[in-house]
């Protein structure tokens, strides 16, 4: 079973690196890489509700959260914590 | 003189005599000697940008050799036409109407539109009215993400956020405005034999603020290298009609009246001019804060969203990539 960091990873090389990882490592900054867009950003949002099946408010998508394979884990592991929205049954954080 | 005077609104003050007489020269050459053909188009929207565009194109062609385009649709604010027509009178250059809505129609632009609204505002329909918004630079506590305010029949309005299926379906069915104006003015173009003028700032320019194949189409672009505050300056110059000067800056796109500010620019013009100075001349965020009204920090977000729009534009500036090239590059 693939874990969040491999899906996330997946996700991103599908559909903004094409295929290539381009040496990306899930510390990467995804702004300061120029991966994601504001498009990108709506996209990441709507994967990780439809994957993880959390509701990311507003005021969560925010760098701190979402800049980076790494910081996203670290973001769905707090918000299974709190229980907030379920947790993922596709995949294993 | 400390710095922080030394960095004012005063770097981007030109000589607007100077610069008039630089690009009508220019525009003349470009014209009839680089482009060979007998005058020009603009596309008039009521705004500073296509007034002064098409006032040093008067000044360089002669006033008979440039058409002021008028193309409302249904969604144009009810003075855009008024004003490109008071435009064009003042100048004393001819000008024609053409509304663009039926073309629209025909393509289901505004249908499109709407059912992309409703993705995320499912109650979206019969007379109600909507527009893209992003939050303001002071506003943003992150990344900043587009979405829809809707204005019910009653008045009653609502901002929600958008999917990227809706954003891109509301994006992708307005564009059609753009390519609509940009079709009529090549139909023109064709026509009287004329270049067709481009009239983006250089914000929209390098920022990537344009449609590709609709408002970023043209054969020259006379005033891409200047700032919004210089447009400004040259309107003041050429007398363009005191109430075109006075008009903020919209995208006359929405059904819902829109400024540029809160569509794409996130902060009013001046200081976007201000901001994207500093990226362009290297100036350190803290230094060019007090002269922009901002924080250190503000400024440092700005040449963030500065960064990512121009790399988001290089797609839009790219011209058709060939697999070989051959020794002429034209289509």
């Amino acid at each position: 079973m693939a874990t969040a960091a491999q899906q996330i990873r997946t996700f991103i090389e599908e559909n903004y690196l094409f295929g290539r990882s381009d040496g990306l490592h899930d510390s990467d900054s995804f702004l300061e890489a120029g991966i994601l867009d504001s498009t990108g950003i709506l996209e990441l949002i709507e994967f990780l509700g439809g994957r993880f099946h959390i509701v990311v408010t507003d005021e969560e998508v925010t760098p701190q959260n979402l800049d980076s394979i790494d910081k996203i884990v670290a973001f769905l592991q707090r918000k299974e914590g709190r229980s907030v929205c379920g947790t993922a049954d596709e995949g294993s954080l | 003189m400390s710095a922080a005077r030394a960095i004012s609104t005063e770097l981007l003050r030109i000589d607007a005599e100077q610069e008039t007489n630089r690009l009508v020269a220019r525009i003349r050459d470009l014209v009839f000697h680089q482009l060979r053909r007998r005058g020009a188009v603009v596309g008039v929207s009521g705004g500073i940008d296509s007034s002064v565009v098409a006032s040093l194109c008067a000044r360089a062609l002669g006033k008979d050799r440039v058409v002021a385009l008028l193309m409302p649709e249904t969604d144009s604010a009810g003075d855009s036409l008024r004003l490109g027509r008071l435009l064009a009178e003042s100048l004393s250059i001819p000008w024609a109407l053409e509304d663009i809505s039926p073309i629209l129609r025909a393509a289901r632009c505004y249908q499109r539109r709407d059912e992309a609204v409703r993705l995320v505002a499912p109650e979206y329909g019969e007379g109600y009215k909507c527009k893209i918004v992003l939050p303001g630079l002071l506003d943003a506590t992150g990344y900043s993400l587009f979405s829809v305010v809707v204005q019910a029949p009653d008045g009653a309005t609502r901002n929600v956020r958008l999917s990227a299926p809706a954003y891109l379906g509301v994006v992708a069915a307005t564009n059609f405005k753009q390519r609509a104006r940009k079709m009529m003015e090549y139909h023109y173009a064709d026509l009287l034999q004329y270049a067709v003028a481009g009239t983006p700032n250089r914000l929209e320019y390098e920022l990537g603020f344009f449609v590709k194949g609709g408002d970023g189409a043209a054969d020259f672009k006379p005033i891409a290298h200047l700032y919004k505050s210089q447009v400004f300056q040259l309107a003041r110059h050429l007398g363009i009609p005191e109430e075109i000067q006075r008009r903020p800056p919209t995208t006359d796109t929405y059904s819902l009246e829109q400024s540029q500010e809160e569509f794409y620019f996130m902060l009013p013009l001046e200081q976007m001019d201000l901001c994207l100075y500093g990226r362009d001349h290297g100036i350190a965020a803290e230094e060019l804060a007090p002269a922009a009204g901002l924080d250190a920090d503000q400024v440092a977000r700005m040449y963030g969203v500065i960064d990512a729009k121009r790399r988001a534009a290089r797609y839009l500036h790219a011209p058709p990539f060939l697999v070989e090239e051959g020794e002429t590059t034209t289509a």
